[in-house]
Formats: C-alpha cells, sequence, structure tokens
C-alpha cells in the first residue's frame, strides 16, 4: 500500500539514481537519522552508551569494512583484529604525538595508515585464493599483533605495555578519557558511522563496486572482460582496512580507554566481525548494521536473563553463552544462509505487494 | 662439533618432535577436508572436548555436574569410581562417534551444496558450541591428564649425547612416543584408506560426490566416518597435547598451529600434512633459536604463517596440493 514505486515519480536524473529510490525507505531513513542524531543523545546515559550503543556503532562500522572485503569483493579475510589494533596503535601514537590537532583528523589518519597495512597484506590475494587467502592473512593478524606487543616504541615504552588514551577533545568537548560525557562520544562515533555508512554504500553502487562484484562472482570472467584483478582487489582492501582501521581507532580511544592488544584484538575479534557479516548478510550494507546490532545485543541479553534474572553463577552463563553463541550461528546458517538482510529483502518484498499474496 | 652446532641440532630435533605433532592436528583436517569439502575450524576443540572426556571419564566425573548443581541445589561432583585408561580412552572413542554422527545428523547434512565459505562458518559455530558444552560437562579448570605415557628427560639420549659430543640433549619422552604414534597412526590411514572396502569408499567420495553416489555409496555414512576418523585423530592429538601442557582452553588452539602446516602441505594431501609439520616444526624453532633474540621473541606465533604466506606466493596450491585449474 505504502511500500511501493507507483506514484512516486522521478523528474530529474539526481532523483532517479538516489540511494533509497522508494519513499517508504527514504522517510524512514531520515526517521533513523533525526531519532539518532536528534533525540538519542538527549536521553543517553553511561550504561547504555557502554555497554550497547558504542559498540555496536563501531562495531557496525568494522562490520560495513569486512563486508566491503568478503562480501562484495570475495575476499575472505582473517585479518579484522589486527588491522583494527593497527588503527588503535596509530591513532595512539598520532594522539600522543600531536595533542593539539582535532580528534577527527587523528581517527581519519588512523584509517588512511590501516589502509596502507592493509593492501600491503592484501598483496598476496593476488596470487592465493579461497581458503588459502583465509589463512594467510591469520598471518597479518599474528603478526601485527605480536608487532605492537614486542615493540616498544609503540605503546610509548610504557612499563604495563598498556596504550591508554590520553583526554582529547572536539571544538572544546571532551572526547575521549573516563571525563568524557557518554552523549559527545556516542555522537563522535554516530558521524563516522553515518559517513562510513554514505560511502560505502555509493562506492558499493558505482563503478567501483561492480568490478568488486565482478571479481567476486568470477575472477577471471572478470579479467577477461577488462575488470583489472590488481585495482579492483587492492582498492578493496584499502578501503574495506580504512573503515575497519576508523572502528579500530575509536573502539581504542572512545570505548576502552586501555587497551591491551593480545586481549582487545586477538583472533576473537577477527571472528567476531566475521560472524557479523555472516548472520547480517554478505553483500549488504544493512545487514552488517543488523549482525553487528545481534551480536552486540545478544551477549548482554544472555547476561541479563542468565546471572540477573535467573541468578546461575556467571562461569555457567558465560559457557551457556558459548553454547547459544555457536547454536545460534549454525541455526542462522542453516534456516537462512544469506542472513538477515535477507530476511529484510523478503519482507519488503511482501510489503510491496500487500495486500496481495503473490 | 663448535658449541652453536650442537645447540641447533638439539633445536632441530626439538622441532622435528613438535612438527610431528603439528602433522598429528593437520591430518584430522585433510581427512575431513578431502572428504566433504569442509574446512573443520572445530578440529582444534574436538581435541579439547576428547581430552576432557578422557579426563572425566577416567576420574569418575559428573557430566553437567556445574549445571545440575546451579538448577537443582544438589552437590555432586563424582561418581566416586576411577575407570583404567584404555578402557576411558574406549568410551571417549565412542563419544566422538556419537559426535560425529550428531555433527553430520543436524548440522552438516542441512548444509550440503553450501558455499565453502558458509560451511567454514558453520565449523566456527559448532567450534563455540562444543567448547561450551565441554566446559559445561566437565567444568573449565585446568587438568592434568596422565594415561601411563612416559614424560621427562630421556636419560638415555643425554647420556650416550653426552658421551659423545659433551654436552647432553634433552629430548622429552612423550616427544618420542608421540612421534611413535603418528607414524603408526599415518600408516594405519593410509592402509585403511588403501585397502578396505569403507576406505576405497571414502576416496570415492573425496574424488566426486556424484559419481561415489551414483555407484551406490552411502555419502551420510561415509561423513559420519570421515568425522569419526577426524574424531579419532582428535583424540590422539588430544591425548599427546594433553599430556605434555594439561587440558585446558589453550589445547583448541593448536588449530591454529595446524593452519599453517595446511596451508604449506595443500589442504587436499596426507603426505602433504606431516612434510608441511616437520617443515614448520623446524622452522619455527630455528628462527626462534636463530633470529628470535634479536626481535624480542615470541616469534612462534607468527613465524609460520609468515612463512607459509611467502611459500604460497609461489606455489598457491601447496606442497603436495592438487594442481589448481581454473576455467570461466
Amino acid at each position: 500500500m505504502f511500500y511501493r514505486e507507483a506514484g512516486d515519480f522521478k523528474t530529474s536524473y539526481q532523483s532517479d539514481s538516489q540511494t533509497f529510490p522508494i519513499k517508504f525507505d527514504r522517510y524512514r531513513y531520515y526517521v533513523v537519522l533525526v531519532v539518532a542524531f536528534g533525540i538519542i543523545p538527549f536521553i543517553i546515559n553511561d550504561y547504555w552508551a557502554n555497554s550497547l550503543l558504542l559498540p555496536f556503532l563501531i562495531y557496525a562500522i568494522a562490520a560495513i569494512g569486512l563486508n566491503i572485503l568478503v562480501g562484495y569483493c570475495g575476499q575472505v579475510s582473517l585479518g579484522t583484529g589486527g588491522f583494527m589494533a593497527v588503527g588503535a596503535y596509530s591513532c595512539y601514537k598520532l594522539m600522543t604525538a600531536f595533542p593539539e590537532t582535532s580528534m577527527f583528523i587523528h581517527v581519519i589518519l588512523s584509517g588512511g595508515i590501516t589502509a596502507i597495512v592493509g593492501v600491503l597484506f592484501g598483496l598476496p590475494s593476488l596470487r592465493i585464493k579461497g581458503f588459502y587467502l583465509a589463512v594467510a592473512t591469520l598471518a597479518a593478524q599474528f603478526f601485527l599483533v605480536w608487532l605492537f606487543n614486542r615493540v616498544p616504541w609503540f605503546y610509548n615504552y610504557s612499563a604495563s605495555g598498556q596504550i591508554n588514551a590520553p583526554e582529547r577533545d572536539v571544538f572544546g568537548i571532551i572526547i575521549t578519557g573516563p571525563n568524557a560525557p557518554a552523549w559527545a562520544t556516542y555522537l563522535f562515533c554516530l558521524i563516522f558511522l553515518t559517513l562510513c555508512a554514505l560511502i560505502a554504500r555509493n562506492l558499493t553502487r558505482g563503478t567501483m563496486g561492480r568490478t568488486w562484484m565482478a571479481i567476486r562472482d568470477m575472477d577471471i570472467a572478470a579479467e577477461i572482460i577488462g575488470v583489472n584483478p590488481l585495482k579492483a582487489k587492492m582498492t578493496a582492501f584499502a578501503v574495506s582496512s580504512f573503515f575497519v582501521g576508523i572502528s579500530g581507532a575509536l573502539f581504542f580511544a572512545l570505548y576502552l580507554g586501555a587497551v591491551e592488544v593480545g586481549e582487545a584484538f586477538g583472533i576473537q575479534k577477527s571472528f567476531l566481525v566475521l560472524f557479523m557479516v555472516i548472520i547480517g548478510g554478505l553483500g549488504s550494507i544493512f545487514g552488517s548494521f543488523a549482525g553487528a546490532a545481534f551480536l552486540v545485543l545478544l551477549p548482554v541479553v544472555l547476561k541479563v536473563v542468565g546471572a540477573d534474572m535467573l541468578g546461575w553463577p556467571t562461569d555457567i552463563v558465560a559457557h551457556l553463552q558459548l553454547v547459544i553463541v555457536g547454536g545460534l550461528i549454525i541455526v542462522f546458517l542453516i534456516m537462512e544462509p544469506h542472513g538477515l538482510a535477507q530476511l529484510w529483502r523478503v519482507a519488503k518484498e511482501k510489503l510491496r505487494l500487500w495486500p496481495f499474496p503473490h | 662439533m663448535s658449541d652453536q652446532l650442537i645447540f641447533a641440532t638439539e633445536v632441530i630435533l626439538n622441532g622435528l618432535m613438535a612438527g610431528v605433532l603439528y602433522a598429528l592436528v593437520a591430518l584430522g583436517f585433510v581427512l575431513i577436508y578431502k572428504a566433504s569439502g569442509i574446512f573443520n575450524y572445530a578440529q582444534g576443540v574436538m581435541a579439547l572436548f576428547a581430552a576432557m572426556t578422557l579426563v572425566g571419564i577416567m576420574n569418575g566425573q559428573v557430566p553437567f555436574a556445574h549445571l545440575i548443581n546451579a538448577i537443582f541445589g544438589a552437590h555432586i561432583t563424582h561418581f566416586g569410581w576411577n575407570v583404567p585408561a584404555l578402557l576411558a580412552i574406549i568410551l571417549t572413542m565412542g563419544v566422538m562417534v556419537l559426535l560425529a554422527w550428531a555433527v553430520q545428523q543436524f548440522v552438516m547434512r542441512h548444509l550440503v551444496g553450501q558455499e565453502p565459505i558458509i560451511l567454514f562458518m558453520a565449523t566456527i559455530g559448532l567450534a563455540y558450541f562444543l567448547e561450551g558444552v565441554a566446559d559445561l560437562m566437565w567444568g573449565s579448570e585446568i587438568k592434568t591428564l596422565d594415561v601411563g605415557l612416559p614424560q621427562g628427560l630421556n636419560v638415555w639420549i643425554d647420556d650416550t649425547t653426552y658421551g659423545i659430543l659433551g654436552y647432553g640433549f634433552f629430548i622429552d619422552n612423550l616427544d618420542i612416543v608421540a612421534t611413535v604414534i603418528a607414524a603408526l597412526l599415518v600408516a594405519a590411514l593410509v592402509a585403511f584408506s588403501q585397502y578396505t572396502k569403507q576406505g576405497r569408499a571414502m576416496r570415492a567420495v573425496a574424488d566426486d560426490h556424484q559419481a561415489a553416489l551414483s555407484v551406490g555409496i552411502s555419502l551420510n555414512f561415509i561423513w559420519v566416518l570421515v568425522w569419526s576418523v577426524a574424531g579419532f585423530v582428535a583424540l590422539v592429538a588430544g591425548i599427546m597435547w594433553g599430556t605434555k601442557s594439561g587440558v585446558q582452553f589453550s589445547l583448541s588452539l593448536i588449530a591454529l598451529k595446524a593452519l599453517p602446516v595446511l596451508m604449506l602441505g595443500g589442504f587436499t594431501s596426507i603426505p602433504g600434512a606431516i612434510v608441511g609439520g616437520l617443515i614448520i616444526g623446524v622452522g619455527e624453532k630455528l628462527f626462534e633459536f636463530a633470529i628470535g633474540p634479536l626481535v624480542g621473541g615470541a616469534t612462534e606465533n607468527w613465524f609460520a604463517y609468515v612463512l607459509a604466506l611467502i611459500f604460497l606466493v609461489f606455489r598457491p596450491q601447496g606442497l603436495f596440493g592438487e594442481k589448481i585449474i581454473e576455467r570461466v
């Protein structure tokens, strides 16, 4: 009834090629933006920010990044944790070396540095494919974590080997360190997420996204029709690592505040982000959001239900959580291998035909 | 012989032994990958699960004691008996077969024909699931496993080398036993796949699913068989590593050690897994010995991966892998 193209006349090329061609989608998008920017910052408190909203925003950026690489370009990567660590450590080095510069610039620069590292570790993808590549990216994961653990220059020779985010501000508002108000950190992450999602959405609709998808679907055929695999794969690695680096920088500077690299950016993180991408849906920006929301929410819900409501010992809840997460992933893959995004697509298709069944 | 050379020889010997243990884990991967095209990330957790079950059965622990106590307020922990090692191993093998059947029945059967990456993700889900179940069943504290394997310094080698070279080599008895068992295991696997009916059927399935199906081989049965064999390999690896360093969570991380071995040897080759394991074992020990002190140590974590990565750039299918032929 309301979710359809009919009656929504496009009168210019610009409106014909806009991101959300259907009016309902467009309004929904505006409503989400208004709620996220205009309402939540006024009602947010520390608990909500730290346990749900910040991790969701940051993981969503990482998931978008990984989705570009895995979902759009078909290059499976298990090095996400390592690349997040690159973002975090470059952000730390920049923050301590140039305390006067705005955090915006630091975070974006950390993304840039991560992109360079990502391209470096992406180079073997020209020769290695499939699982061999997935395992090869583990080299990045282990090497980078080891590097940040062992070379004291990266953690400024601090005795504990940890890095701690110093207090920095944007336009006079403190956004890192323990004194940062919840709404400011939230807004800062939200701005980055919005920008990343916009960039990703438009990149994947354009030439670049199409060459990525051609490489994903069949790389040899793509090469024959004139797609340059070097350029396509390297841009995918660069863009993906850029986003992952940004999320790593935010994860360290705004969310955790203090980081021990093996713990925060270990292999578990790589798997977590990959799960988000798969559960959300490969090759879908919305899927990245859905996957991140799902996997951030799940442990919190389990903890609230298991430990707080039923009063079970926390170690049993922690083990049960493993069982439930593992089980859910399997059930999900069996029921809907294309992820939450596919459910959303099916729902939209039904809406479009409503009230008729076919 | 100069001191450096003697040290290096000792390092190489120890590396070879470690390599055999890596190869043991890698074997489990290769078996499943060959027969069903599934890259089984859960192999390491299966080793952990097997070792924990073995310890639990030997000590007569009550499964899920923690959970039962939490729900019903009881205080049960042990049945109060001890099971002899051999019987416990047989019982554990039964559990692993049951697990293989369950995996096939409830997970893999429903995912036939999906893309490899989906199957891979499913095994990661399986790994989480199994880890949680193992912890719930037997408790997550570190346990010691002793099935009567000899342990500690081999005095004979120490004495002999001291007599010849003036320096006693430190070689663990357990490593020697592990090497022998691994060699036996490989021989048994080769014999099984070459000379038995089921083994031939397994190879046929590995070659071509549809052709195997059309000559009357039951895919379901073969896959349960393959997962059982992988479970058996996991049990052996679990016993070795569990005896060496205690049964604990880090046992499941040996899967990560086996991955570069697989890359180097090729995912589809049993001899590849052995040779790859030896190369990685010697390589990382030698690297740590020679270069490690210069760059801050603990290079074992990544050296194997970087070695495999560099190697793959020149030979993308691994040492013994089938040649990759790509067609449009």
